[in-house]
């Protein structure tokens, strides 16, 4: 099988910071990692792998330094890495990028072997869209199962995928055909320690750099700034509310102070007395 | 700005940065477009409450717009009826539907195909839907298919003084917000996560227009097969959005023994627990229990907050709340600029005291006891 996994470089976002006067962020110095939810997209493609046979891509549009995250990538084992990288993908939103990366994904199919399967993870966590995933399937014409929490089967000679999705309520289990796109949940699996020839391989391998003209990419137009329908107006921190909150004195014991809050809870909202009577009467 | 693939991020405006500048004449094919529409979710026969929210926030825009509010119902013959007539409850003017076995459960080829099909014919201005995984699973192969713009998990939904939609969302991981418009595609498309918008009254009134629409595939032209639902065991999981009652801790609580007080002090108001993004990126509770904007949003009666600093990525998650308490020991944490009432200290120590001061005020026992 040959599996292709979809990954992002992202800011790690525990360790952004606003600009207390200018409301900007303050991009120097935070680190970037892969988005952790792409982390259950390799270990479920790796696991493929190792069941069926094949190799794994990893693929990835971003900055000339995604490279590293690429090849950090890489050393949990996977077999090649494919960086999408150009100044014509700048400013690209959901669509524009979703053009971009099955755009690549078709070369890297005409180039090492049409993908059975796809994979995203279910969103990242600096645009948290969601976006991305359903918009290549639909590029690709290929079938999307998203929010997958578990692989049931998959059957190469018959061309049968079988997945239980996150619904509303409950887990769905459907079964469609390959080739397909899957978008995993979090917590469907743990990521391996890639072995210490993983990491060797890694450290030594050639990450495949392609502008979006090697890419095979001719319609620049769908590309970036220009391929994005949406256009961000502004950027700005929320206000505080007009009104400041009523502080509480803390009281000389914590007694005192609980029932200080609990008088001004249910002034502000006496309307609650009765529900809380009941329920302590259910206690 | 050095964002490359950055979905929905803030990204250069043209140069000028003003959105006259911007903005291009609407081209020819979109002026026809016209109305407000929201996909009406149907989960298992109900209709999910984040589509009545949608439908609350919809009225309002198309009012602003001088525009029609259509509800959108894609669901098995048996099952649209009632759906269609909830739309009109909840303040539409007409529904359009497509009513076919195939669409007794969510699939994504029929349902893409059907409300792309939809869109096509009656071109809508504007396409509300849910930011649940249906909604967002629908919605990004709907506006791929359409070549339209889609923002996620807005917050906020306004029509600006030319007509389009300004739809406000947190970005860089909720640390910041902005607001993202589609100006030269039609349909602005647009997802909002439950309880992010107020629950509007529902109304009794008559059935109205409706406008029915064939599917035009049979089950053989679907790949994906359904084979079996496993439903949810722990019901509770999916009540935190919708309690009344809401009491959450943050990574002030020190140590995720301290989660005890959060679920004693939740147990005796009968409300629901929860907490904040970090705690569960410490894997102190499950992913479920976290609010905010990758969490759960809530909009309870009270919300009580326990050693939560006030990220705003927490804040979109909870703003909807009547009455928001802080508790917190930094007297300039973020969440002060929020909450209704706050107080300065340990939420360690406070919060036995207000469970035991409930239990004084409210408790059968303790009242028969005090009157004996």
């Amino acid at each position: 099988m040959h599996i292709v996994v979809c990954i992002k470089q992202v800011p790690d976002s525990a360790q952004i910071r606003v600009h207390p006067v200018t409301n900007t962020i303050m991009r120097q110095g935070v680190p970037t990692i892969i988005n952790p939810y792409d982390l259950f997209a390799i270990e479920e493609a790796l696991r493929l792998r190792d069941a069926h046979g094949g190799s794994v891509t990893l693929v990835s549009m971003g900055p000339p330094n995604a490279e590293d995250t690429l090849r950090k990538a890489l050393a949990f084992g996977a077999d090649r890495a494919v960086l999408l990288t150009d100044r014509y993908f700048a400013g690209s939103d959901t669509l524009a990028t979703s053009f971009a990366l099955a755009s690549a994904i078709a070369k890297i199919g005409a180039t090492y072997g049409a993908p059975d399967i796809v994979f995203t993870g279910k969103q990242t966590i600096d645009g948290d869209t969601a976006q991305v995933g359903p918009g290549i399937a639909k590029r690709l014409g290929l079938l999307q199962l998203t929010y997958v929490s578990r692989i049931a089967s998959v059957d190469p000679e018959a061309r049968l995928i079988e997945v239980e999705r996150r619904a509303e309520g409950g887990i769905q289990q459907l079964r469609t055909q390959l080739p397909c796109l899957v978008t995993m949940l979090e917590g469907s699996n743990t990521i391996r320690r890639g072995t210490m020839a993983d990491a060797l391989k890694a450290a030594r391998a050639q990450v495949v750099i392609w502008t979006a003209a090697e890419a095979g990419i001719e319609e620049l137009t769908k590309c970036g700034l220009r391929g994005s329908p949406t256009v961000v107006k502004r950027v700005f921190a929320p206000g505080s509310r007009a009104e400041k909150a009523r502080m509480i004195d803390p009281g000389t014991s914590a007694r005192d102070t609980a029932d200080a809050l609990l008088d001004a809870i249910f002034a502000a909202q006496g309307a609650l007395e009765a529900d809380v009577a009941a329920a302590q009467a259910s206690l | 700005m050095t964002e490359t693939s950055q979905p929905n991020a803030p990204k250069p405006a043209a140069a000028g940065g003003s959105r006259a500048a911007m903005k291009k004449e609407l081209p020819e094919r979109f002026k026809s477009y016209k109305h407000v529409w929201v996909f009406i979710e149907i989960e298992r026969g109900q209709v999910h409450p984040v589509s009545f929210e949608l439908l609350g926030e919809g009225r309002k825009l198309a009012d602003k717009l001088g525009a029609e509010l259509a509800g959108v119902v894609l669901g098995a013959p048996g099952g649209v009826e009632t759906a269609v007539a909830e739309c009109f409850a909840y303040g539409a003017d007409l529904a359009y539907v497509i009513a076919d076995s195939i669409l007794a459960n969510y699939r994504n080829e029929p349902f893409a195909r059907g409300l792309t099909n939809l869109v096509d014919t009656y071109k809508p201005e504007i396409l509300l839907l849910g930011a649940t995984n249906l909604g967002r699973d629908l919605a990004g192969s709907v506006a791929t298919t359409l070549l339209t713009g889609l923002t996620a998990d807005c917050t906020e939904l306004d029509v600006d003084a030319d007509a389009s939609l300004a739809a406000t969302r947190p970005t860089f991981g909720g640390s910041l917000l902005c607001t993202i418009y589609t100006l030269n595609y039609r349909p602005q498309m647009a997802t909002v996560r439950p309880r992010v918008m107020a629950m509007p009254e529902r109304q009794e009134r008559p059935i109205g227009r409706v406008i029915t629409h064939s599917l035009g595939l049979v089950e053989d032209d679907i790949v994906t097969k359904i084979l079996g639902f496993l439903p949810d065991r722990d019901a509770t999981k999916a009540n935190l959005a919708y309690a009344d009652i809401v009491v959450a801790g943050g990574l002030g609580l020190g140590a995720v023994e301290n989660f005890q007080l959060v679920k004693g002090l939740a147990r005796a108001l009968g409300g629901d627990y929860g907490c904040s993004r970090p705690v569960v990126q410490k894997g102190w509770l499950p992913a479920e229990r976290q609010i905010g904007q990758t969490g759960k949003t809530i909009r309870p009666k009270l919300y009580i907050a326990a050693g939560i600093s006030g990220a705003i990525q927490h804040r979109v998650g909870v703003e909807g709340a009547d009455l928001i308490v802080a508790i917190n020991t930094d007297r300039n944490a973020p969440i002060f600029d929020f909450a209704h009432i706050g107080i300065v200290a340990d939420a360690v120590r406070l919060l036995p005291a207000l469970t035991e001061g409930v239990t004084r005020r409210f408790s059968p026992h303790t009242r028969d006891r005090l009157a004996g």
